[in-house]
């Protein structure tokens, strides 16, 4: 990515639990100062990984290099980083300040250093005036900032998070998210941010790393996975709501591309790129479905809708869309949304002369009706 | 105010009358009324048929303190009290953090250390009885291996006491084990993880951050230990009798000779009184000193 070499970086590690969950065989740059994060479901390994990072699990196979130095057998104290935990793990008989100098104290530092550093965190944090609070008598988000200073204190060039927002409420997390990402520009640090929400990935990260079963599914930043999934599951994972995916034996002959075989092939469909007509006729082809439901949520309304043979979609339409449950419609698209699939294996096909084919063609040529006629 | 909620608060007020009553009553009965019930008892002189019982006020307590047995028994006490007690809870806590830890057979070890907790008071008392034999026992056929002479643990004053404190521990560590166990469960594993990425070491954690927090827990078994070392005399029965010349007996057995050996009740009621105003007293020093630094969740 840089001409530098990676800050972090992980060849081919493997971390094998008794269940079988873990990570196998994973290799993994980072950047200096980037912000990453490690998205995927529960029990996809990000979580290991990041703990394989901090030190407190130890690779079965593979190495670790943070900054230049092989850690991958060194105590955690000597990596010099620090982590914020999911359930913030502040010891609960000691004061915010007591806490967040607990490791500075550790490590001897001298007294009055203390007590600048101290007085810097808090003020980053806006935790002043709170110095002699116990954890117990603070509110979620205060003890969530707690964590934070205590991660910032002691200066390291690298942070760990845990999906440090699951905790929190919604409208919060919203505004801790920017504060997290402006405290690490302004820091200058990298964090790796361990979540299985991928609005807080989309919305923070400058990598996102997708895992999926202990694998690295995709890496690549926001863009990237939103727009050119690699797999099936990246695509179903990343967006909300998530994209379409229905077999394509299910879809007319005439949308497949040249060159792919409909059973073995998967189609996907952002919602936002799904059209929806309710004339009858008015468009040389179209998918028929059912509407079974909608969500109006101010500046959009959800569509649900009933394709036989499949799970059904999910359309995205801007403003307010009335159209009660039941009404037959006919679903289109520019036929550059459409994304394709492995059937079996789930990875990224790409047409082979994309925009040639006969339908791309008469798709293109359509008038973009459902949206301006409903 | 209006006239409902008042009556809502009357039946609010009833109604904790109503669920504390039958504690209140059963207390009352069994705890209240023998307290003071003894400490009347207490101010009376020993009736006999000849001299029927008078009211002689402290008399009762001045031939108690006028007598060397009673300061010989408290001594003895407060050496049995002063032993058993940090002893028993170190043990515990020690045998706690290594059952915690993930080691092979963690099942059968807490159960090993549990086992003497099971085991009737009397049957400990028997089974040692065995060990403390001389030149037959356990303990003397192991130090007899390397050459030591036999000894009569139970049998001479210089070593009566001490092993009574052996066996007092030995029954009480794995009892107060449990309790820390259970405490030790409740802490997070992540204080332990976030300390190490701190760059605390086992021993700082230990310090800083997990005794702080067994701190509650320390109290109720200090507490319990301290009841104990008052309580707990089943094994002198079998183990020495309070002998040899008094060297191991404690209070309580003394109290229990003077009113069912030599049926002298008033002076094992002011005896009593005595222990319950020293017990009391503890309790609220204790309270006063360690309520404040503990940290409770």
């Amino acid at each position: 990515m840089t001409s530098q070499p990676p800050f972090i970086r992980i060849s081919s590690v493997s971390r094998v639990f008794n269940g079988g969950n873990g990570v196998h065989d994973l290799s993994l740059d980072i950047p200096r100062g980037s912000f990453v994060v490690l998205l995927g479901p529960s029990g996809c390994g990000k979580s290991t990984t990041l703990r394989l990072i901090a030190g407190l699990e130890i690779a079965d196979h593979g190495t670790i290099e943070i900054d230049g130095k092989d850690v991958t057998s060194a105590p955690p104290s000597k990596r010099s980083l620090s982590m914020v935990f999911q359930s913030y793990a502040l010891f609960p008989h000691l004061s915010v300040a007591e806490n967040i100098v607990f490791g500075l104290k550790v490590r001897k530092t001298k007294k009055d250093e203390i007590k600048t550093r101290l007085a810097d965190a808090l003020r980053v944090t806006g935790l002043e005036g709170y110095e002699d609070r116990k954890p117990a008598q603070l509110s979620g988000g205060q003890r969530q900032r707690v964590a934070l200073a205590r991660a910032i204190v002691a200066g390291h060039p690298l942070c760990l998070m845990d999906e440090p927002l699951s905790n929190l409420d919604a409208k919060l997390r919203h505004a801790v998210r920017k504060d997290i990402r402006d405290l690490q520009q302004r820091l200058g640090i990298t964090v790796v941010y361990v979540t299985h929400d991928q609005t807080e990935a989309m919305s923070m990260a400058d990598i996102v790393i997708l895992m999926k079963d202990g694998r690295i599914e995709q890496i690549g930043n926001p863009a990237d996975l939103y727009l050119k999934p690699a797999t099936a599951f990246a695509a179903g994972f990343v967006g909300s709501p998530p994209m379409t995916l229905i077999p394509a034996n299910a879809l007319p002959t005439s949308v497949i591309p040249d060159g792919f075989d409909a059973n073995n092939l998967t189609f996907g469909i952002r919602p936002e790129d799904l059209i929806l007509s309710t004339g009858q006729n008015d468009h040389p082809w179209g998918i028929p479905a059912t509407v079974t439901g909608s969500e109006f949520l101010g500046a959009e309304t959800f569509l649900f809708v009933a394709i036989p043979g499949t799970d059904g979609a999910t359309a995205r339409l801007p403003g307010r869309v009335e159209i009660s449950p039941g009404t037959e419609v006919s679903l289109s698209w520019v036929g550059a949304a459409a994304h394709w699939f492995d059937g079996e294996h789930g990875h990224r096909l790409t047409p082979t002369v994309p925009g040639t084919s006969a339908q791309d063609t008469k798709i293109t040529s359509q008038p973009d009706t459902a949206t301006s006629t409903l | 105010m209006n006239e409902m909620a008042r009556l809502q608060k009357r039946r609010l007020a009833l109604y904790g009358w109503m669920l504390a009553a039958p504690a209140l009553a059963l207390m009352s009965l069994f705890a209240f009324y023998p307290a003071i019930a003894t400490f009347w008892h207490s101010l009376f002189s020993r009736g006999t048929s000849r001299r029927p019982s008078v009211f002689t006020g402290f008399e009762n307590y001045g031939d108690l303190f006028a007598d060397p047995t009673f300061w010989t028994v408290a001594t003895n006490n407060l050496i049995y009290a002063g032993v058993t007690i940090p002893v028993s809870i170190i043990f515990a806590l020690v045998m706690a953090l290594w059952a915690n830890a993930h080691i092979p057979a963690r099942s059968f070890v807490r159960s090993a250390y549990f086992t003497p907790t099971i085991l009737p008071m009397i049957a400990a008392a028997n089974l040692w009885l065995f060990f403390y034999t001389p030149d037959l026992g356990v303990i003397d056929q192991i130090t007899g291996f390397f050459g030591a002479s036999p000894t009569n643990w139970l049998g001479q004053p210089e070593t009566a006491l001490a092993s009574v404190i052996i066996v007092t521990i030995w029954k009480e560590a794995g009892f107060f084990m449990i309790f820390y166990l259970a405490a030790l469960q409740t802490i997070p594993p992540d204080l332990r993880e976030a300390a190490r990425i701190e760059g605390a070491g086992r021993w700082t954690y230990t310090r800083r951050v997990l005794l702080p927090l067994l701190m509650p827990t320390t109290i109720f078994v200090f507490v319990n230990a301290m009841i104990n070392s008052v309580k707990l005399i089943d094994h002198l029965f079998i183990l020495t009798k309070g002998g040899p010349n008094n060297a191991s007996k404690l209070i309580l057995y003394w109290i229990w000779e003077m009113a069912f050996a030599y049926f002298d009740s008033p002076h094992a009621a002011a005896m009593t009184i005595l222990v319950l105003l020293a017990l009391g007293l503890v309790a609220v020093a204790q309270f006063r000193l360690v309520e404040k630094r503990t940290h409770y969740r």
